[in-house]
């Protein structure tokens, strides 16, 4: 059964409607936030626990039990809320539809998760290259503070809360929540060793929580409308619904507001048109952004879009990018693209990631032309194992999932590559007294 | 990531009027001991600044020691700050700057068609400045607007739906002078499904 109007947050996703204060107003935002805040912090953080609801920005990590990990007492150091805008997974452009078409959703979200975590300061990280979106978010604030919602006694709850805009320059790191932090402070984008993690340490060394867009932006709306609404969609330990990014080789890419656990097949057909030549022209799906490893059509039959229907897949949810192709993909290719954004977005600071992306990459554009031997798709596996697991961040591990899931499912394709560029380039004949 | 710094260099940088009104607004966000948060920030006004005096937006060495000197931190935190985020330019651009997404959503919508079109309108090749002086087109990593790939971002707005025809004709519009009207090239609205929207059809609100 599809989601209802009725019950989409995100009521004007397309930007039909107006962003404005007063329109987000009719839309229902900003609706009695100050009496939310006025139910306290532990009320608010167990709704969220309640909720299920788990981090939209990759990972899935519950979020009631994030915010949890600060500190309970105050001390001379101040708590930070962190937002990451900084949406730069290939396949994912649903945090930008949020700030720039409903704002709202993710100033006053900001204003309950920061209340709830016990900061009086928020910043919101936002992709450099989101520079119309920086300033449409810009504005809603200032709006957000004119009408007494942010800034001293914010909406009247008795809390004050200052928000701010900041803008990175073009690094996918950054998404990293500790290199998030890193460049927020000034300095280039390396991740940190965890422990220390950011609820401890984080921005200027004090007690910070990083949410995602999204995750933030949903809040308010689970407040007014009860753990139990959200957890009504999608399977357990999956809860709510969920932004999705169609794109490919569908007929109608676009983003869409559904629930939870829908069916991936269900979920191309009703929203996207459909596969481009029907759904029997389907070759794969990469389904959470270009770092999940890519399900074959017999997967994406059944399969159903949440984390643990994906993780049985060894893929997963992620971003909920949702990334097709048809029979006409080159897949090597459309794999070795990726292998290149890693090794260009490689921070450089740990040798596996920083040598690693580089050679998968430089591999992996051979086997595009088959210019590698049979032996050699082990030996590019062997190396991803080597690199997977060994670095400070995750960046490596994403780096090389979408190869393992290639040489999983497509190996065959590889090995007729490599034997056709054999056939086409036969070594000449020895010579004889050469 | 690291890229050396050009060496046809100015001698001189000063704030003018107009970005020292934006220093004022940006230092105010941060904590006063915490000035070195402004780096990315005040990169971003020096490279505005240049678009606008000289028409090239970049990032010159002495402009990085004004920088340094303006937040008291070593002017090496600058250059390593400028050097490794991608968006600063160590270099002078033309007037307008191509950036084509070529990462795999857009790859697989056509973006190879896209970048045929710049090389041929604009007269450029990726990584370079055209002979005019009027563009510099650059292959860049995801844009993050995939479900309007591919997608073409021209200084700062962001170009969608494009293909080869489309390309062409909004390089030269763009080489006349005009500024055509961002976001979808084929009339979508943003990022709802072409036709129009399939949901959201009954919401409240205007």
């Amino acid at each position: 059964m599809a989601l209802s109007d009725k019950d989409r947050i995100f009521t004007n996703l397309y930007g039909v409607q107006d962003w404005r204060l007063a329109a987000a107003q009719r839309r229902g935002n900003w609706d009695g936030t100050g009496g939310i805040l006025g139910k306290g912090r532990d009320w608010i953080i167990d709704e969220m626990k309640s909720s299920g609801l788990r981090g939209r920005g990759g990972a899935g990590f519950p979020t009631g039990m994030k915010w949890s990990f600060m500190p309970k007492q105050a001390s001379e150091r101040p708590h930070y809320l962190v937002v990451n805008a900084d949406e730069s997974e290939p396949g994912t452009c649903k945090d930008r539809d949020i700030i720039r078409h409903d704002p709202h959703t993710l100033i006053e979200g900001c204003l309950i998760a920061g209340f709830a975590m016990g900061a009086h300061a928020g910043y919101i990280y936002i992709r450099g290259e989101y520079f119309r979106e920086s300033q449409v978010l810009e504005a809603a604030i200032q709006e957000a503070y004119d009408a007494g919602l942010l800034g001293k006694n914010a909406a009247g709850s008795g809390w004050d809360f200052d928000l701010y805009v900041h803008r990175g320059a073009g690094a996918y790191i950054c998404g990293e929540e500790t290199a998030l932090i890193e460049s927020l402070e000034g300095k280039k984008g390396m991740p940190r060793l965890k422990p220390p993690f950011p609820a401890a340490v984080g921005l200027y060394g004090c007690p910070t929580t990083v949410n995602n867009v999204e995750t933030i932006a949903v809040v308010p709306t689970i407040l007014r409308r009860g753990a139990a609404w959200f957890a009504s969609f999608g399977r357990p330990k999956n809860s709510g619904t969920k932004i999705f990014c169609i794109q490919g080789h569908v007929n109608k890419p676009c983003n869409v507001e559904e629930a939870m656990s829908i069916p991936l097949r269900e979920l191309i057909e009703r929203h996207a048109g459909g596969v481009r030549g029907g759904w029997d022209n389907l070759l794969c799906v990469i389904p959470g952004g270009s770092s999940t490893p890519l399900i074959p059509k017999s997967v994406c039959d059944d399969v159903l879009m949440d984390f643990d229907a994906l993780r049985d897949h060894k893929t997963g949810l992620g971003t909920a990018g949702v990334i097709v192709m048809d029979k006409s993909t080159d897949i090597v290719r459309a794999i070795a693209r990726l292998s290149r954004f890693y090794k260009h977005e490689s921070c450089g600071q740990c040798t596996p990631c920083r040598e690693g992306m580089g050679w998968v990459s430089r591999m992996m554009d051979r086997m595009v032309e088959g210019r590698a031997d049979i032996e050699e798709i082990d030996v590019l596996e062997e190396v991803t194992r080597r690199i997977e697991g060994h670095t400070i961040c995750a960046l490596a591990d994403g780096g090389v999932w979408p190869v393992q899931g290639l040489i999983r499912h497509f190996r065959p394709v590889m090995e007729q590559r490599i034997a056709d560029y054999k056939a086409k380039h036969a070594p000449p004949m020895p010579m004889a007294a050469e | 990531m690291n890229r050396p710094p050009s060496h046809e260099q100015p001698t001189r940088f000063a704030f003018d009027a107009a970005s020292e009104a934006e220093i004022a607004k940006v230092l105010a966000r941060y904590p006063a001991a915490k000035m070195a948060s402004a780096t990315i920030p005040l990169l971003y006004i020096v490279q505005r600044q240049m678009s606008r005096l000289t028409g090239s937006a970049w990032v010159p060495k002495v402009a990085m020691d004004v920088v340094a000197a303006r937040l008291a931190v070593p002017p090496i935190r600058i250059y390593e700050v400028a050097t490794f985020y991608f968006m600063f330019n160590m270099k002078p651009i033309g007037r307008h700057h191509l950036q084509l997404c070529g990462t795999t959503p857009c790859m697989l919508r056509g973006s190879d068609d896209v970048m045929r079109a710049c090389h041929d309108a604009a007269q450029v090749k990726p990584g370079q400045t055209s002979a005019d002086g009027v563009f510099t087109l650059t292959e860049v990593e995801c844009l993050g607007a995939c479900v309007n790939a591919p997608v073409l971002q021209i200084d700062d707005d962001y170009y969608e739906d494009l293909d080869y025809d489309r390309t062409v004709a909004l390089i030269e519009a763009i080489r006349r002078g005009e500024t055509p009207k961002p976001g979808s090239s084929i009339g979508r609205q943003t990022s709802a499904p072409d036709g129009g929207p399939l949901t959201l059809l009954d919401v409240a609100g205007e």
